[in-house]
């Protein structure tokens, strides 16, 4: 593979690094308008991490392809915002041969390659579906063929000797219950339809971060802080950018130490919990002298930048891209230059596969047994679709859920431990960074909510429930099916989201029909 | 406070009828389960179509369709009202036949039609796939976006003074009165517009939910703009198996690519079944093999209210005066809609109907039910 990549961009050719995906590429090529939304507004990244839809691009003249999930090949055609001459359909591969397994692992992320470790060294044949292109999740995100964070790599090394099967770049889009055990799989992967026939599931499909709409969080430059993160981990550059960093939680840190890093200058990191809630988080970390250490180590990277708790970016403001924000801390606003937003204020677990099997949910997620077993029997769950918990947590459960998977029951209590250490954390971190009621307020009846469809506010305002908002406004009708707006229609409203059917994620229709 | 009628159901048959007897004048009250529009009509395609199966639906398919026409210039944009036209399409020259005698059918009762042969076919629609013998355009079918517009409908009744009631769950439904776990509501006359539930209601109406499943894409503008159905959907429609498919695509006004249809009875099971789903899909890419490169984004189900015969059922019912019925509609309940309402409001007000209402009385006689 050569070092360099050409591609054509709307028409010019750009040249860029092997190995890094389209987002990365564009937005090095200062391309930040991808997408041309249902009205005609510019977008850019949102997620990073194949979620929102939102960098949807034509890529070879096959429109609706996600910038941030394909990597860059030489001679390329990309075009941007529906700027495609001809629309021709994606290519559909052949009808699959189901793949066999004992235990199918769904996502890759520290829960998923635990499981999966831990399921085929106990000798289950063992499948591993991810979306990523190379293991490792979103914690552990780094370029296919380069090399694995520190902390990952052994895991990762282990999960190669382990035996297991990793299919990457797999979109899981069906999961259907075929007899007591007895489960299929339904997977697209950029070749092709994959289907996968498994004994039992070990769901890991980690979260996503919460998006709340707030005046300008549509424009090209505002994206997640862990969407941010992953644009960088996928290849962007961000040296020389301007950005503010807000939201909520403890990924803000990390996520403003690595934009330093790599050469940006943070210019704030505004965390919406007040400063007591921070602190006394900061005070219970003490009992997790690794935590502190860590959070120290992300600080010293950007010991120039303000961290600012009770503080929240309240508007992005700029002519197609963002170029300033309004920061607050409800008293007073001021408006900052910056071309990069990055703000997400915490994790929401990604329940939809869970859903469609019919697992029973607590209020904070998955609701599992001490062998991580769901509600629904032979369905696994680990990490952070059972409740946001964060990495120690994830790989604990993802051991145990792995270990019950493949029968091995015995070796769990050596991790019981770490689970029940780090839910309790967990917990309080819920707590501490829960999003402040003036956040309900940022959103004006003008506002989008739902960015697929390009749903204001106002669309919504004679709705009682989210599938009503949805078959009126058409807020959760898009692509994304609602991951980026249920989350902000249950914070701003106290809406459950709908009802999860399949596909869970778009799928070509050619790709739909199982071996039925 | 009593009205002149309460409507039980605010699909759109019954948001229809709201908006008929409040133009002429009377006060209605409009009850609904959940949500207006929420029920079938929510699951509906939305295609207003003229359909030629029996005298009776072509009747009614026809009149409604004009009453459509007429309200199409005042509707708000949200109903995503658009002429698509229809294409029946013939996949030989024995569906051509089909095509020659459905053509003289319609022509010779004022609706226009025009023949296309294949060549024809493949410039109307250059998505479907080559060889095929030809098809029947409807060029005055339309599509509406059915919750918005049963929801407008509503809306223009409500600013006439009726009242709706979302959240009621009808306990009882008799002549001249309505009970829900809330309270009474008197009435000179009561229709029961519940749709797939009517019979929940009124024991007896010979209605049985048809499951259906849809599948929409991404938006992919002018892959396809004609709403296309294959000549073989009125078998399915009529088919007495207890499923079956057939290859029915619609162009939303969005771009999106609507696909069904299935038929299925198998009580009210919503959840998606995907070998049938699966037929649907596969049955679709025969016709139109370029539909496999598109993203699928949701899928749902619905239930239609199917009667025996195929017609719905519309007026007086029972032996005491008081108590009708707008149901049954199966898959034709958003055209239908307002030629329902229209001959539901005569029957109340003792007008003379536009057409014979006489084949749509609930009273009467049907065929044995094959899936009752």
């Amino acid at each position: 593979m050569p070092d360099r990549v050409a591609l054509a961009v709307d028409g010019t050719q750009i040249s860029c690094e092997a190995g890094i995906t389209v987002a990365a590429a564009l937005s090095d090529a200062s391309v930040t308008r991808l997408r041309a939304s249902v009205t005609g507004e510019p977008r850019g990244v949102l997620c990073g991490m194949g979620t929102c839809l939102e960098c949807r691009v034509s890529i070879d003249g096959v429109r609706h392809q996600r910038a941030c999930t394909r990597l860059v090949r030489e001679g390329m055609d990309v075009a941007t915002m529906d700027a495609a001459a001809s629309s021709r359909p994606s290519a559909v591969g052949v009808e699959p041969t189901p793949l066999d397994c004992d235990v199918a692992v769904i996502g890759a992320g520290p829960a998923g390659v635990a499981a999966a470790v831990r399921a085929a060294e106990s000798g289950a044949r063992t499948v591993v579906l991810d979306e990523g292109l190379a293991p490792g999740g979103q914690i552990y995100r780094h370029r296919p063929g380069g090399e694995a964070p520190e902390a990952a790599r052994r895991w990762i090394d282990r999960l190669a000797q382990s035996g297991a099967e990793v299919v990457g770049g797999a979109s899981v889009f069906d999961v259907e219950r075929r007899g007591e055990e007895a489960f299929r799989i339904f997977a697209e992967a950029p070749d092709g339809a994959r289907v996968v026939t498994a004994k039992r599931l070990v769901l890991a499909t980690g979260a996503r971060e919460l998006f709340l709409p707030f005046p300008g969080w549509t424009l090209p430059g505002v994206m997640g802080a862990g969407g941010a993160q992953a644009l960088l981990k996928s290849g962007a550059s961000v040296a020389g950018r301007t950005a503010v960093v807000g939201g909520s939680g403890p990924l803000l840190l990390p996520v403003a130490a690595s934009l330093a890093k790599a050469g940006a200058e943070v210019a704030l990191v505004a965390e919406q919990a007040g400063m007591a809630s921070v602190a006394g988080f900061g005070v219970r970390l003490a009992r997790f002298p690794g935590k502190l250490l860590e959070a120290a180590r992300y600080r010293s990277a950007f010991l120039d930048t303000p961290y600012r708790s009770g503080t929240w970016v309240a508007q992005a403001r700029g002519a197609g891209r963002v170029e300033t924000a309004v920061v607050t801390d409800g008293r007073d606003s001021y408006e900052m230059a910056c071309d990069l937003v990055a703000v997400a204020f915490g994790l929401v677990p990604n329940t939809e596969l869970a859903r469609l099997l019919g697992c029973q949910l607590s209020r904070t997620g998955v609701r599992v047994d001490a062998d991580q077993q769901t509600t629904a029997p032979g369905v696994f769950c680990a990490g952070e679709p059972c409740g946001v918990a964060g990495v120690d947590v994830a790989i604990a459960e993802g051991e145990i859920a792995g270990l019950a998977a493949s029968g091995d029951k015995a070796r769990r209590r050596a991790l019981e431990g770490a689970r029940a250490s780090g839910r309790a954390l967990a917990a309080r971190m819920e707590r501490a960074f829960r999003p402040r009621p003036e956040l309900r307020s940022l959103a004006r009846p003008d506002t989008i909510v739902c960015r697929c469809e390009d749903a204001p506010v106002s669309a919504l305002a004679s709705c009682a429930s989210a599938r009503e908002a949805k078959l009126v406004s058409r807020a959760g009708m898009g692509p994304c099916q609602g991951r980026v707006c249920g989350p902000a229609l249950e914070f701003l409203f106290g809406w459950d989201s709908d009802t999860v059917r399949p596909p869970a994620r778009p799928a070509l229709l050619g790709h739909l029909p199982g071996s039925n | 406070m009593p009205s002149d009628v309460v409507v039980v159901g605010a699909g759109v048959v019954g948001a229809a009828c709201a908006d008929a007897l409040t133009e002429a004048g009377l006060s209605v009250a409009v009850l609904e389960s959940q949500f207006a529009g929420g029920g079938a009509t929510a699951a509906a395609m939305g295609h207003l179509v003229v359909m030629d199966d029996s005298e009776a639906q072509f009747a009614l398919t026809r009149l409604s369709r004009g009453l459509w026409e007429e309200l199409a210039p005042s509707m708000p944009r949200a109903c995503e009202d658009e002429r698509t036209g229809t294409l029946w399409v013939a996949a030989d020259d024995a569906e051509m036949e089909h095509v020659r005698r459905k053509a003289a059918f319609y022509g010779s009762r004022g609706v226009e039609v025009e023949e296309l042969d294949g060549g024809a076919l493949a410039r109307a629609e250059p998505n479907l796939r080559p060889g095929l013998a030809g098809a029947l355009r409807v060029a005055g079918d339309r599509v509406v976006y059915p919750v918005n517009a049963a929801r407008w409908l509503l809306g223009r009744a409500v600013a006439r003074g009726a009242r709706l009631f979302e959240g009621e769950n009808v306990t009882v439904l008799g002549p001249g009165r309505v009970a829900t776990s809330r309270g009474n509501f008197g009435a000179g006359a009561v229709v029961n517009a519940a749709g797939a539930a009517a019979p929940l209601l009124t024991p007896g109406l010979p209605i049985a939910p048809r499951k259906g499943h849809l599948v929409i894409t991404d938006r992919y503008p002018g892959f396809c703009r004609h709403q296309l159905v294959e000549l073989g959907y009125l078998a399915s429609a009529h088919s007495p198996l207890p499923e079956s498919v057939a290859f029915n695509l619609q162009p939303r006004a969005t771009g999106q690519m609507l696909l069904g249809s299935s038929r299925e009875f198998v009580g009210f099971d919503a959840s998606v079944n995907r070998r049938i789903r699966d037929r649907m899909i596969r049955r679709a890419l025969e016709f139109m093999p370029g539909l496999a490169g598109l993203s699928a984004i949701r899928t749902w189900t619905g239930f239609r209210p199917a009667t025996p015969d195929n017609l719905p059922l519309i007026g007086p019912w029972g032996e005491k005066p008081g108590l009708y019925v707008a149901a049954g509609h199966e898959g034709l309940g958003i055209t239908t809609a307002l030629g329902t309402a229209r001959l539901v409001a005569d029957a109340i007000l003792g007008r003379q109907s536009p057409i014979d209402s006489e084949p749509y009385s609930p009273m009467r006689a049907f065929p044995a039910a094959a899936h009752a």
